[in-house]
């Protein structure tokens, strides 16, 4: 298999150990343990409400587990000091459900507000990178794109956006939470191939959590299922679905996507 | 004897029906005092996020266009409805103090009771409330549509502080700009008072101004603006508070700049209660 390493640290960019996490009475985790691939499309999927949202803020480091561990390229961030948990965030981009973009700033102060943000680059040097990823996101076409405001973009473009502004830092790991909610086929389609080629391209990790079963066959490399609070089924795609775990079955099979999932029968 | 309840659970009906419990001092002090617990945990993180905010000031990195654009939209932007409430503030109140002057056939007064009514308690309040209600909803609105739109947790993975980017440039420019609008507050009042008393009551303006100058003094203008200074410090926390504090959808960012402009426009009336006792001690009123 292409990619497949040798040594298992080398294979494994991210593991997830035993996360716990409740809010109030509500337990949301309960135990998940996943390993992420290095350089794969892994998609978490599940039901709304399953914990996907609370899993990925814990991998960002936006909230911090009652218990367990997540080791990112061997190192253990729970627990972590602000400052070295920065220095980590930095491997991590993230692509918000709905670009999240700054509404105040501009499409290129939105998209370099990371660089800004962490280091003293000259003005020339940001504009160039912002310029780059703008061209090859085909943005650049778009006219005036750079001085338009989040407002003035269709969401498919806000997408983009956001997707650069998660890129302008060259991170290891991209987050995508939910990216194809809200959107129509043929954008949904795009947005597919947009994470396909960002991973292809530019060599990064992809964490994409879906409820989304036709994209997930469209794109995943490895396929992970979180149903109330663990991990209940996770491997390459051929290998959990040759023998699907019953709540997936049921998932894909009420989505309407089982031609798609081939082996699933 | 009362009948017994059909499920036997429902404690307040049945307190209802046997009314002696209903009465129980304890149980009425119970219910009086339940709110409080509640109220000064709210207070407790007003001053928290306060506290943090001022914190924030002095740290790395400075971000000095924050700080003026927020003195744009508060200062500048609330410039044009300060003259407006103003203007007839001061002509509203020489109006209202004519009336009653005229009985004893002293209105040439006016200047005086207008000019300090301006300067100690109408100019202050009257600016904190009218920016309240127009950068302190703004405020809340804004930066709780960023946080239902998940802005607020981008921020936060590019390693910057909400509370630094967010709060602490809109607490400075609304503690800078509050005297400022205070102060044009009071010279548009005077203006609204001179058409009032001089132009359509051709009361003596050499009159007006000798008294108004006999009895407003530099410091009733000083603690005015001290005021504002506070209300500037109330509007912000309070805006910020409910901004951030959001949870939700578009509902709930509605609500929550309500209870911005309703808790800081009681916010303000409480502490200029306290204020004024403040001030009676440091300045000793020696005016009339």
């Amino acid at each position: 298999m292409p990619g497949d390493r040798q040594t298992r640290d080398e294979r494994w960019q991210i593991r997830i150990a035993d996360l716990h996490k409740a809010f109030a009475a509500q337990q949301v985790l309960r135990g998940v343990n996943l390993d992420i691939e290095r350089g794969k499309i892994n998609i978490i999927i599940g039901g709304s409400g399953q914990g996907k949202s609370v899993l990925m803020k814990h991998l960002m480091g936006l909230l911090s587990p009652d218990r367990g561990h997540i080791y990112v390229d061997g190192q253990d961030i729970i627990g972590l000091s602000d400052v070295a948990i920065a220095k980590v965030q930095r491997k991590f981009g993230m692509v918000f459900q709905y670009a999240a973009l700054f509404d105040s700033l501009n499409v290129v102060e939105n998209i370099a507000f990371p660089l800004i943000e962490r280091y003293r680059l000259p003005k020339k040097e940001v504009l160039a990178r912002v310029r780059d990823l703008l061209e090859r996101l085909d943005l650049a076409k778009v006219p005036g794109i750079e001085q338009k405001f989040p407002a003035e973009l269709s969401g498919g473009m806000r997408k983009r956006v956001g997707l650069a502004r998660a890129l302008i830092d060259r991170p290891e790991i991209l987050l995508y939470d939910e990216p194809t909610t809200g959107l129509d086929p043929i954008a949904t389609k795009n947005v597919d191939q947009m994470i396909r080629r960002t991973a292809d391209e530019f060599g990064v990790t992809s964490v994409v959590i879906s409820h989304d079963m036709a994209s997930t066959f469209r794109i995943a490399d490895r396929i992970a299922m979180l149903y109330d609070g663990v991990i209940v089924a996770s491997g390459e795609r051929s290998q959990v679905m040759s023998a699907p775990h019953p709540v997936l079955k049921e998932f894909v099979e009420t989505s309407g996507t089982v031609r798609f999932a081939g082996g699933l029968s | 004897m009362t009948e017994p309840l059909p499920t036997g659970a429902d404690e307040a009906a049945a307190s209802k029906l046997s009314g002696r419990r209903r009465y129980h001092p304890l149980a009425l002090a119970g219910r009086a005092v339940a709110p409080l617990p509640g109220a000064i945990a709210l207070f407790g993180e007003h001053v928290l996020l306060l506290v943090r905010a001022l914190a924030w000031l002095f740290r790395r990195p400075f971000r000095l266009r924050l700080f003026l654009d927020q003195m744009e939209f508060i200062g500048v932007g609330s410039l044009p409805i300060i003259m407006l409430v103003g203007f007839f503030t001061g002509a509203v109140t020489a109006l209202q103090a004519i009336l009653a002057l005229s009985l004893f056939e002293q209105q040439r007064y006016v200047g005086f009771g207008v000019g300090i009514s301006l300067a100690r308690e109408l100019a202050p309040v009257f600016t904190a409330l009218m920016v309240t209600a127009r950068a302190g909803s703004g405020m809340a609105t804004e930066i709780a549509s960023m946080r239902i739109t998940e802005q607020v947790d981008a921020l936060t993975t590019f390693a910057v502080n909400p509370v630094q980017y967010l709060v602490t440039p809109r607490l400075v420019a609304s503690c800078l700009m509050l005297p400022v609008l205070c102060m044009g507050f009071n010279v548009v009042g005077l203006v609204g008072l001179y058409v009032v008393a001089i132009i359509s009551y051709h009361i003596d303006l050499g009159q007006v101004l000798a008294l108004f100058r006999w009895g407003v003094d530099p410091i009733d203008y000083a603690q005015g603006l001290i005021k504002a200074f506070f209300f500037g410090l109330t509007m912000a926390t309070c805006a910020c508070y409910q901004g951030l504090s959001v949870r939700g959808g578009a509902k709930e960012v509605g609500l929550a700049t309500t209870r911005a402009v309703v808790s800081t426009s009681v916010a303000v009336l409480v502490l200029d209660y306290f204020l004024i006792q403040v001030m009676n001690v440091l300045f000793p009123y020696g005016g009339a």
